[in-house]
């Protein structure tokens, strides 16, 4: 028990990390590309992640809040070295949760502004986020190489959100709006492929501890299917972004399949990195976990109501399938 | 007082903190106020109870998104500013925490969309379930964090091994002795105050001439509910002050302003406690009464500050809290029964008395913020009542980032705040779905906006 509660937190902080990217993803990657719409297709974008956002965001406190359930030396460690990217990010996510419900309600001479200021909280939200994953895959070290690591992810980050915003707009939106989408998923897709690649090039050169995980013989070969599968995910959104026909046909949900696809891969490879550590190279899994006995009150609530909250979260996006135009209050 | 981090660490803290709780207790209110105008809908018919549905369902969202970030700031705060207490208490706070998350925040943040954009796409029972669901999770919500706080406050149930707490029953953790008592008033509280907030905004609608019949139906439970809740609040209120004597004499020593332990203590209506000369200046008071309320004997004896040298909390805010809250509370009991009374005669809609409860729409919102000065910053110095100190658990940032990090935070939420109350006036004065559905079938009245809110897609 001592041994696999601590392995099974980790399994969940993970998961509901993963699963926070890709849906609070695309809807601060949608909150970013506001600025770009008129003011008809600005509501079409808020009428397609209204219902989801809420329950989005609250991904990210069930991972921060099993961080801290089972270990608390490594939340502390962490966010106290991460301050200031946490302020930030709350401030971010603060100001385009308000933001989103304050456009359709306040004085129409306000509106612009909500409108704006929802932009700019994601933006910041989303880079933020950036900084604090680049910090913590380069251990929590404050050296020039970490902090220009962390500069690369704070705006590699953004770009993949924008990216699967795109995917879900493809998917969602009608008219000008999804024509516009597929405008801009051309545009972003290849900055989001370089910064991908690069941060793939510079973690082993930068960190020595993940290239000698990586670079050892038999594993190496076990891990190819890692990159291998990313790259043809990747490639399957480029030749559906540039064949109008398969567009057409109704496949655009490829997009937003392979961009999971592309999630679920680096995660699985930062995963590799990092284990058996939870802060790199400073405490490992077992040593920052806490009593087993909290752990196991704990594993049995996770146990139940993580399954229950997957099958409602499913029914809630069945309900709400389907183009997002007809989408009203009441 | 200087700025140092810690002391900066804990303004911080109470800001962030004193800015959530302000939605909190109107969401777990509203939200089964909600539920009642959903069920009169449903069982009458009487479409009057759906418009003030979606009319309040508005201003929840609204309310609700405000909780909702301030809330997940809150819950990084523990780790940007204690780390220590979760390093020392984890173990009891975090599945305490834990639990709140899986059982609660998903439920209210999943069903909160159906609630707001399904009733074109579910049946009116999915659609009331929806609501029951939300409302369930705003009460779950409370249930969890009130559990970790009343722990803080009356430690049960855990052992100590190398400076850490360790769990020995989640029972006696989770329904500790000052529980019962702080969800119930907690509890109370947000009904009562949502009942003002709804009463309060349906007098403005009214005074400026936007009423339909369903802001007099919202009207009428608003009064009616608090005309009950208010003298339910202050009976549970003692209670929980007698509970805290037992547990806690130095908080109430605070309340009271009593320095000497003595019988037969007066009960100090008023007065300016000083903590250098360990006095209270100007006091009025009735003698005997403290001893009578708090061991229900004229000549009970009662603790004195005194007693707890250094271990005290600062007399001055609590006691002023205390005050604050209760008298918030007799006035709450006044108008509610004031009112109520009009109503019934057929007397309520002069505009002294709809003045008189839309001043009282935000009264709530004092007394609750008074009521938690007390009870926190009475357990001071204390973290954990007797076990744990704040000062112990302080993070190491320094303390020009904490005072730019405490502005940043103070412009921001000033900001929201002042956002929210204006956005709430402007939404008041939109004209009820009644007034122009008739104009509209009278003479094709083409209102500009009509009471549902702005005319677009899906924006709630
Ligand atoms: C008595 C009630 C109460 C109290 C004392 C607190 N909260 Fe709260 N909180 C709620 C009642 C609530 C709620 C009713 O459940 C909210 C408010 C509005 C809402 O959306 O949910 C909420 C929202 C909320 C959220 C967002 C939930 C979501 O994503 O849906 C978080 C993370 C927290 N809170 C965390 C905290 C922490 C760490 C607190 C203590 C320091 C705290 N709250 C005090
Ligand atoms: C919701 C209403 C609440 C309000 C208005 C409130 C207010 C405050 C205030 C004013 C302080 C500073 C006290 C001082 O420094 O003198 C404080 C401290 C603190 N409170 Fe609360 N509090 C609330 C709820 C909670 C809850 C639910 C918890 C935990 C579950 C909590 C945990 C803490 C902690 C950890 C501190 C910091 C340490 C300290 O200064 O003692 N509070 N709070
Ligand atoms: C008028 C009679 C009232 C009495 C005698 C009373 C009594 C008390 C006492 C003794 C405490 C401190 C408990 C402790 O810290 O251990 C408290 C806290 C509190 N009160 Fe009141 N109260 C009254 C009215 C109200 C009203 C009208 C509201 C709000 C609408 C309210 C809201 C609160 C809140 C939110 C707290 C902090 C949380 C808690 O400790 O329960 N109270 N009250």
């Amino acid at each position: 028990m001592a041994y696999w509660l601590p392995l099974f937190f980790v399994a969940v902080i993970g998961f509901s990390l993963l699963v926070y990217i890709i849906l609070d993803g695309y809807d601060l990657g949608v909150g970013m590309l506001l600025g770009f719409a008129d003011d008809e297709e600005k509501d079409q974008m808020i009428a397609s992640i209204g219902p989801f956002w809420d329950a989005n965001e609250t991904w990210i406190v069930l991972g921060i809040g099993v961080l801290m359930i089972g270990f608390p030396a490594a939340y502390g460690l962490v966010l106290t070295t991460l301050y200031l990217p946490v302020t930030l990010m709350l401030m971010g996510l603060v100001l385009r949760g308000v933001s989103f419900d304050f456009r359709a309600k306040a004085e129409t001479k306000n509106r612009s502004m909500w409108n704006k200021l929802f932009t700019l909280g994601s933006l910041i939200a989303a880079a933020s986020q950036g900084w604090m994953l680049g910090a913590y895959v380069m251990g929590l070290e404050s050296s020039l190489f970490s902090y220009a690591f962390s500069l690369g992810i704070a705006l590699a980050l953004p770009a993949l959100y924008i990216m699967l915003g795109c995917g879900w707009l493809i998917m969602k939106a009608e008219g000008s709006l999804y024509r516009k989408s597929i405008q801009w998923a051309r545009w972003t897709v290849f900055p989001m492929g370089v910064g991908i690649f690069l941060i793939s090039i510079a973690t082993p050169l930068i960190s020595e501890i993940i290239a000698d995980k990586w670079f050892t013989l038999p594993a190496a070969i076990g891990l190819l299917p890692i990159p291998i599968s990313t790259m043809i995910a990747y490639a399957v959104i480029v030749w559906v972004l540039w064949h109008e026909r398969i567009l057409e046909a109704g496949f655009g949900w490829l997009i937003f399949v392979s961009l999971i696809i592309i999630c679920l891969m680096s995660a699985l490879g930062l995963a590799y990195s990092i284990y058996p550590d939870i802060v790199i190279d400073k405490m490992t899994i077992w040593d920052s976990a806490s009593s087993t006995e909290s752990l196991r009150f704990t594993s049995i609530g996770i146990a139940i109501t993580v399954p229950m909250i997957l099958i409602y979260t499913f029914f809630i996006y069945r309900i709400f399938s389907g183009k997002a135009t007809k989408l009203s209050y009441e | 007082m200087t700025f140092d981090p810690f002391v900066l660490a804990r303004i911080q803290f109470a800001a962030n903190i004193s800015f959530h709780i302000l939605f909190p207790t109107i969401t777990i209110g509203l939200c089964w106020i909600l539920m009642y105008f959903r069920t009169r809908f449903t069982l009458s018919g009487d479409k009057e109870w759906e418009y003030a549905y979606f009319f309040w369902v508005k201003i929840f969202a609204l309310t609700f998104a405000l909780g909702v970030v301030s809330g997940i700031t809150m819950s990084f705060q523990f780790g940007t500013n204690w780390p220590g207490f979760m390093e020392r208490a984890g173990n009891i706070a975090g599945p305490l925490l834990g639990y709140e998350v899986l059982t609660a925040f998903f439920l209210e943040a999943s069903f909160l969309g159906i609630m707001l954009f399904g009733k074109d796409r579910v049946s009116n029972r999915v659609h009331l379930l929806s609501t029951a669901l939300v409302a369930i999770g705003t009460s779950f919500s409370a249930f969890w964090i009130l559990s970790l706080n009343s722990w803080m406050q009356t430690p049960t149930g855990y052992t100590i091994e190398n400076d850490v707490i360790m769990v020995e029953s989640w029972w006696a953790i989770i329904f500790n002795p000052s529980f019962p008592y702080r969800f119930a008033h907690m509890f109370v509280a947000s009904l009562l105050t949502s009942a003002f907030f709804v009463a309060g905004i349906s007098a403005w609608r009214v005074l400026k001439n936007v009423e339909g019949p369903a802001t007099w139906k919202v009207l009428k439970t608003g009064i009616y509910m608090a005309a009950v809740l208010a003298p339910l609040q202050i009976f549970i209120g003692d209670l929980h002050g007698l509970n805290t004597l037992e547990h806690q004499p130095a908080k109430v020593a605070a309340i009271e302003g009593i320095w000497e332990t003595q019988r037969g203590a007066e009960l100090t209506l008023f007065g300016i406690p000083d903590q250098e000369t360990q006095t209270t200046r100007f006091k009025i008071a009735i003698p005997k009464f403290a001893s009578l309320i708090l061991t229900h004997d004229l000549d009970g004896e009662v603790q004195g500050l005194n007693e707890f040298e250094g271990l005290h909390p600062p007399v001055g805010p609590v006691f002023w809290s205390f005050r604050i809250m209760v008298a918030v509370g007799m006035l709450m009991l006044l108008v509610s029964w004031l009112v109520a009374y009009l109503l019934w005669r057929g007397k309520a809609d002069r505009p002294v008395v709809l003045r008189m409860i839309s001043v009282m729409t935000y009264s709530g919102w004092v007394a609750v913020l008074a009521g938690w000065y007390v009870n926190e910053i009475g357990r001071q110095p204390w973290l954990v009542y007797g076990v744990l100190k704040s000062e112990d658990v302080v993070a190491g940032h320094s303390a020009g980032m904490m005072m730019s990090t405490l502005i940043a935070y103070l412009l921001l939420y000033g900001f929201l705040l002042v956002s929210y109350i204006f956005t709430l006036r402007y939404l008041a004065t939109i004209p009820a779905r009644s007034i122009t559905t008739l104009q509209q079938k009278g003479r094709d009245f083409q209102s500009s906006d009509d009471a549902t809110g702005p005319k677009q897609l899906g924006g709630d």
